[in-house]
């Protein structure tokens, strides 16, 4: 069970789009930007309050790559893997970043909640390929390499703004 | 309104809602494994595709007629599509056909069939997933699953339940409920309408057939049986006989051939709840009780009830169904030494057209003096593999009368079966006299019709009724919100989950359609009109059991002393 606290955010959520069914896909979106993931107990929630089955709130939730059930890391890297950044190789920029942080294809996201890798279909940014995403920010013409330097400003920023280094 | 030729074939049409409606007029069985003329359309499976003059092909279930058209349904082209679509549809199905539940009832087998498919190209690639027993009535087996989404739409469009539906997509798609969770752990009624739906067997009942077989052959034990109302009109399907006609004397002599020690009636269960309903009825008319009275004949619906609208538990009418009511009278009558002079104990099984029931009978208020009353429920459809299993030719056998005292019932206990029975029985018992024009007049009164929400009033001693009739949960939920919001006012609501009452019930042989429908309510009204005794209170077993030793144990016998929605967590 969730703190009650969710809950009062979902109903502000849901009182900004409304108790109606075709409220569901952006509550989602809100829900998830809130908490980085879609909590289940939340989505079970607003399919009561939306007036819809939970098993077709899954079933939305479910079809969109997007949404989430696991919480995700503070940083999302997307790498896309569009066939244009597949011909360009964004096959080892995966590999290098799952290795790095200590991922793999069943393990997306790292204990620490900091970093998750995922591929995406296209990005449409065919010509920056190879590209990734991290949360909003597009990164182009990705190499391993390219990646480690992105990695390691985004634990310098991620670890305390006063440089301090991981322990 | 127009003319489309189809096949060089004129053909006229008026309002068809779409072109496989007026393709199935013309005599042409266009092959579909998803579309439902009772629900939406989602053009899932293609097979009902056709081409028209210029080699356009779209699928005629979500084409709008217009005038003019020409097309074609059966050209080379189609033929090899619609074999690519069925070779596509069993590389990825589960095919072990010879054991599986719908062997030789199986939509996409007939259409491999008919098809001629007779090699599948394409390897089935899939992890294999686990079936989910969970359910007392249903069993779910994902790898049998093809995706048309029938069983989610009835679910949801029929019954308003939504305990299924598709998951994630693409080659991942998969009909589940939410979260992974078990049909159990799910809102699911019971009802068996997605097993009739379902085109494959990866929704099929969950059978009790070796159960019941175990027990005839148990000298230590008495077997009795009970048959449904609904069964008789529908059992006869398997064997060729018309629809609707009532086989329940062939179907006596077969039980008695399988080995039952008595043989009765559940509509003898039905006069007990109708004189029992009615009294409650006009208790609760007359004291200012809980209106209006929703009626509890249907497990799905009382489920449905205590799960979804907790706030009405209270107007749901205290009976036990006729089930109920005629197992825990039967028990209690071989309890007497009397009765069971050689000790034998006794072991109910009740033949339902019903999955639901199965569910009702491992409820906790299914017991009394601590015993179980139904011991096994067994579907219309497991007692017709019974029979094919014992080698008895079904059609040959002579009919036999039903066993006394618990064989005999009323023409108004028979129409159970159909939606609206309940409620015209009860009609019946406030009514004085029983001549044609009464009956008559309640007939017609609204109570009888093809819809599935039907309202209508009657004077009852100068008191309005308004009463509802209805048939869906759907439907029924849309019925309790007007209540509740205060929208409409009844004095009685009958609802019954599955489409048409119990004789389209989960467990029966499947017939999709209307017309079926209708021949099996006629089998029942028919049946109605050959009983001598139209009133369930009239019955004079079931007066001479009040007199007897039913005396003082009617609340014991015949009422739940406490709500239960479900009991098989």
């Amino acid at each position: 069970m969730l703190d009650k606290s969710y809950y009062d955010k979902t109903d502000e959520i849901i009182a900004v789009y409304g108790k109606k069914p075709s409220s569901l896909i952006p509550i989602m979106h809100d829900i998830q930007e809130t908490y980085r993931y879609l909590p289940g107990e939340l989505l079970t929630y607003v399919a009561q309050q939306i007036g819809i089955t939970e098993s077709k709130a899954y079933s939305v939730a479910t079809f969109y790559e997007n949404f989430s059930f696991e919480p995700k890391g503070k940083y999302v890297i997307k790498v896309c893997d569009g066939t244009a950044c597949h011909v360009r190789k964004s096959t080892p920029v995966k590999e290098y970043l799952c290795k790095a942080l200590g991922l793999s294809d069943e393990k997306h996201t790292t204990d620490d909640l900091m970093f998750t890798v995922e591929t995406v279909s296209c990005l449409g940014a065919c010509g920056l390929a190879p590209a990734l995403m991290v949360n909003d920010a597009v990164y182009s013409k990705m190499t391993p390499e390219k990646a480690e330097e992105m990695l390691n400003t985004l634990k310098a920023e991620a670890f305390g703004g006063e440089g301090g280094s991981e322990q | 309104m127009g003319k489309i030729t189809i096949d060089g074939m004129e053909v006229e049409f008026t309002n068809e809602k779409n072109l496989l409606t007026i393709i199935k007029k013309a005599g042409i069985d266009i092959p579909t494994l998803c579309y439902i003329d009772e629900l939406s359309t989602v053009g899932d499976c293609r097979l009902c595709t056709v081409e028209d003059e210029k080699g356009r092909m779209f699928a005629s279930c979500s084409e709008e007629p217009r005038d003019g058209m020409v097309i074609f349904t059966n050209t080379r082209r189609l033929r090899k599509y619609r074999k690519l679509i069925i070779e596509l549809l069993l590389s990825a199905h589960c095919q072990d056909c010879n054991t599986c539940s719908k062997n030789g009832d199986c939509r996409l087998q007939h259409m491999a069939r008919r098809y001629g498919i007779l090699n599948v190209r394409f390897s089935d690639y899939r992890e294999r997933l686990p079936q989910d027993h969970s359910s007392p009535s249903i069993i779910r087996d994902p790898n049998k699953c093809i995706l048309c989404g029938n069983c989610v739409r009835v679910c949801e469009e029929l019954e308003g339940v939504g305990a299924i539906n598709f998951m994630k997509r693409g080659s991942e798609a998969r009909v589940t409920p939410a979260f992974g969770k078990t049909i159990a752990e799910t809102d699911c009624v019971c009802c068996g309408q997605c097993r009739v739906f379902c085109p494959t067997g990866a929704i099929s009942i969950h059978h009790h057939r070796s159960w019941v077989w175990d027990a005839l052959e148990d000298p230590d034990l008495r077997v009795v049986a009970q048959v449904a109302p609904a069964v008789r009109v529908a059992l006869g399907d398997a064997f060729g006989i018309p629809e609707g006609e009532n086989v329940m004397g062939k179907i006596v002599n077969v039980l008695h051939r399988m080995g039952f020690d008595e043989v009765y009636d559940t509509t003898y269960g039905a006069d007990l709840t109708i004189v029992e309903e009615t009294k409650e009825f006009l208790d609760r008319l007359e004291q200012g009780g809980r209106l209006p009275l929703l009626t509890s004949c249907c497990p799905a619906w009382v489920k449905f009830v205590g799960e979804q609208f907790p706030e009405f538990i209270d107007n749901v009418s205290t009976c036990r169904s006729p089930q109920g009511m005629q197992s825990a009278t039967v028990k209690e009558y071989f309890r007497d030494p009397k009765n069971n002079p050689d000790g034998r104990r006794t072991v109910m099984v009740s033949i339902m057209p019903c999955t639901a029931k199965k569910m009702e009978k491992e409820r906790e208020n299914s017991y009394t003096k601590g015993e179980k009353d139904t011991d096994y429920v067994i579907t219309s459809t497991e007692l017709i593999e019974m029979i094919t299993t014992a080698g008895i030719d079904f059609n040959s056998l002579d009919p036999e009368a039903s066993d006394i005292p618990f064989g005999y019932g009323s023409g108004g206990g028979v129409i159970f079966g159909v939606s609206g029975g309940v409620t015209e029985a009860v009609l019946r018992n406030l009514t004085d006299g029983h001549s044609k024009d009464v009956l008559h007049n309640i007939a017609v009164s609204g109570v009888r019709g093809g819809s599935q929400v039907r309202e209508f009033t009657v004077n009852y001693k100068g008191t309005d009724l308004n009463i509802c009739v209805v048939s869906g949960l759907a439907r029924a939920r849309k019925v309790l919100e007007d209540v509740r919001a205060g929208r409409k006012q009844y004095h009685f609501i009958e609802v019954m989950a599955c489409p048409g009452g119990c004789i389209m019930g989960g467990g029966q042989p499947i017939k999709i359609g209307r017309e079926h429908v209708k021949n099996r309510t006629d089998g029942i009204y028919r049946s109605d009109k050959v009983a001598s005794v139209k009133k369930c209170g009239d019955n004079p077993m079931v007066l001479s059991l009040y007199d007897g030793f039913l005396k003082g144990k009617e609340h014991e016998l015949l009422h739940n002393s406490k709500f239960c929605a479900k009991n098989f967590r």
